[in-house]
């Protein structure tokens, strides 16, 4: 191995957090053996990862970038080159494009903000101990671990359909407990299609809210709510004063994971939809644009719009996280 | 009555307590209800699929309708010849390969971030968690034309390789958290009374991130059995995996509806039974570690 080199430039580069963390300055640390083959070694273990990382992800995207300045489209192969932004420009003026980018937002929005506030709902209820808590608890996750698209299909067909849907014949049996034979049969899909996929993918992300904000809630200081408890607080002023403020970082890290996750669905418009009557988001545009219409320019182009959509969240995402590693190092 | 007006502190300790007890009850009974409406649409889809198609299309529904395995066996293709298991299986090579690759590169990867530290370490990290808010639409295109000119289209490998870019940075942040429990002072003592690394390893890393490393593992597991999207564009009929499956397994003739649920019922089956196994560390894993 390398021998102790005196460059502090390099020394620094061995800096470990741990030291940061105060471990025991009684124990003797040997010193530190440095140097780029040392680096290199702590490197190595690394380099996979991020090679692989790179090469998988980052890669195709320059391709995206490079292609969504360009007029392709493989149903007429002879006829590309450099458009501009022209790919940019019928993105924001074709009204049926337009629209999936506005669906994308609201469908996004209700998703998580819905599903949060049931999930910090569930999560209240299930942080008190009461007979059969496991079993609840298992019973919340269960839709969580349904496959997204045979969760698609369930909705779709067992629940929305509009002659054998269960909502329609809950109707049914309801109207007929009261002795009439004429009971509302809507067609749930194409009377409120938005409405019909948002409730299908908030059943699916409720639980992941509630499991988050169940782990908030049960990290909080209890001592301190016992403590304003005997104090002669309140249950309200306890949520108000006390658990609101240390549940509010997980309330942000629930909704963005939960936003970085549902910008990118696919599998609900695809399967309740197909996209149709205006419920097609971006991830969708992308998919008909580039497998249906064949125009790759355009379809790289979306793609684009996605992800400066993503990291607008993701900037905001990354913090939070980056806040609650920097208090576990700490 | 008149021993309560003369005692009111004992009364006014009593009461609330009372109360308290039943707001509980109460607030027991709502987690119930709440728990069996959100159970309720997987209770029906799975009702229905032991229903005949007569009696799964009933309106209003027939509960109590004898119960058949019909729908499974025509999920098992007995009635159009269509087997379901080359999807399966090829759900399942993507799958656990996918997981075993993911662990593969994201152990050594976690320990280069926790147990002994590269130099900006955290930059790196924020690296791997970018890629993972980068909507993988995005590559889509660029993957299939790359993957069209190396003949790569319809083959599950390709798959296998997409499915742990998309794996790989919650499985190096799962791990990392998991490894930063691994207590620094015992390595340190163990180094000094000159144990190598593949002791320090095996005797002292090992132990406490196994449960991690079998979470993380169920938790690539479960994202790769899930996608639709990559599946949908690169394969065909060769490497089609069970989602892709299953979107196709709705025709427009005649009744269907309890076949499809035995179907949907059948593939959610190794997502369900691998997230109650990882149930415990779920949050830790989909929080990216950033939650225990």
């Amino acid at each position: 191995m390398s021998t102790p080199s005196s460059t502090p430039s390099l020394s620094s580069r061995v800096r470990a957090p741990r030291a940061a963390r105060g471990g025991p300055a009684a124990v003797p640390v040997p010193p530190p053996r440095t140097g780029p083959r040392v680096a290199w070694a702590r490197r190595a273990p690394l380099l996979p990862a991020l090679v692989f990382m790179i090469a998988v992800t980052q890669l195709p995207f320059v391709g995206t970038l490079v292609i969504s300045f360009m007029r392709w489209n493989a149903l007429d192969p002879g006829d590309r080159g450099f458009a501009g932004l022209s790919n940019y420009k019928a993105e924001f003026t074709d009204p049926t494009l337009r629209s999936s980018l506005t669906t994308t937002v609201v469908l996004t929005a209700a998703v998580v903000l819905v599903s949060l506030a049931l999930g910090l709902g569930l999560a209240l209820l299930l942080d008190r101990r009461f007979p059969g808590r496991g079993v609840v608890r298992t019973l919340l996750i269960t839709p969580f671990l349904v496959v997204p698209v045979a969760s698609a299909l369930l909705w779709k067909h067992a629940l929305y359909n509009a002659s054998y849907g269960l909502l329609n014949g809950v109707l049914t049996w309801v109207w007929k407990l009261f002795g009439s034979s004429d009971a509302p049969q809507p067609d749930w899909l194409s009377q409120s299609p938005k409405l019909a996929v948002e409730a299908s993918l908030i059943w699916q992300w409720t639980p992941f809210m509630m499991l988050i904000l169940l782990a908030g809630l049960q990290s909080r200081p209890h001592d301190v709510v016992e403590a304003a408890r005997v104090d002669g607080a309140n249950s309200w002023q306890v949520f108000r004063h006390l658990t609101f403020p240390h549940l509010r970082r997980y309330l942000e890290l629930a909704a963005l994971l939960g936003t970085v996750y549902v910008v990118q669905n696919f599998d609900a418009v695809f399967t309740l939809t197909s996209g149709g009557l205006g419920t097609a988001n971006l991830p969708y545009a992308v998919y008909s644009t580039f497998y249906q219409a064949h125009d790759y320019g355009q379809a790289s182009a979306e793609g684009v719009i996605v992800v400066v959509l993503s990291i607008i969240v993701a900037t905001f995402a990354l913090r939070t996280v980056s806040s609650l590693l920097r208090e576990e190092i700490r | 009555m008149a021993a309560a007006t003369a005692n009111p502190p004992a009364r006014g300790a009593r009461d609330p307590r009372a109360r308290d007890r039943r707001n509980r009850g109460l607030l027991g009974l709502l987690a119930w209800a709440c728990g069996i409406v959100f159970f309720l649409p997987f209770a029906w889809m799975v009702l229905t699929s032991l229903h005949g198609e007569q009696d799964a299309a009933a309106n209003p529904p027939h509960l109590g309708a004898s119960l058949t395995l019909h729908g499974y066996r025509e999920f098992f293709g007995s009635g159009t010849g269509v087997s379901p298991w080359p999807p399966l299986v090829n759900s399942a090579t993507a799958s656990v390969a996918s997981t075993l690759l993911v662990l593969l590169l994201a152990v050594p990867a976690a320990y280069a971030l926790s147990i002994k530290p590269v130099r900006k370490w955290t930059d790196v990290m924020f690296f791997f968690l970018s890629t993972k808010m980068l909507p993988a639409v995005a590559g889509l295109l660029p993957v299939y034309l790359i993957a069209k000119n190396a003949g790569l289209l319809d083959d599950i490998w390709l798959l296998v390789v997409l499915y742990t870019s998309m794996n790989l940075p919650i499985a190096v942040w799962m791990m990392r958290s998991f490894l930063a429990d691994v207590p620094a002072e015992i390595m340190e003592a163990a180094s000094i009374d000159g144990a190598g690394l593949p002791t320090i390893l095996a005797r002292i890393v090992a132990p406490v991130v196994m449960p991690g490393i079998a979470a993380t593992a169920l938790i690539s597991f479960i994202f790769s059995w899930n996608e639709l999207l990559f599946a949908r564009v690169l394969t065909g009929v060769v490497a089609g995996t069970a989602p892709v499956f299953l979107t196709g397994f709705v025709t427009s003739q005649g009744l269907f509806l309890a076949k499809v649920c035995a179907a949907a019922v059948c593939i959610s089956l190794p997502v369900l039974a691998a997230g109650f196994a990882a149930q415990d560390k779920l949050v830790q894993g989909l929080s990216l570690g950033a939650v225990k």
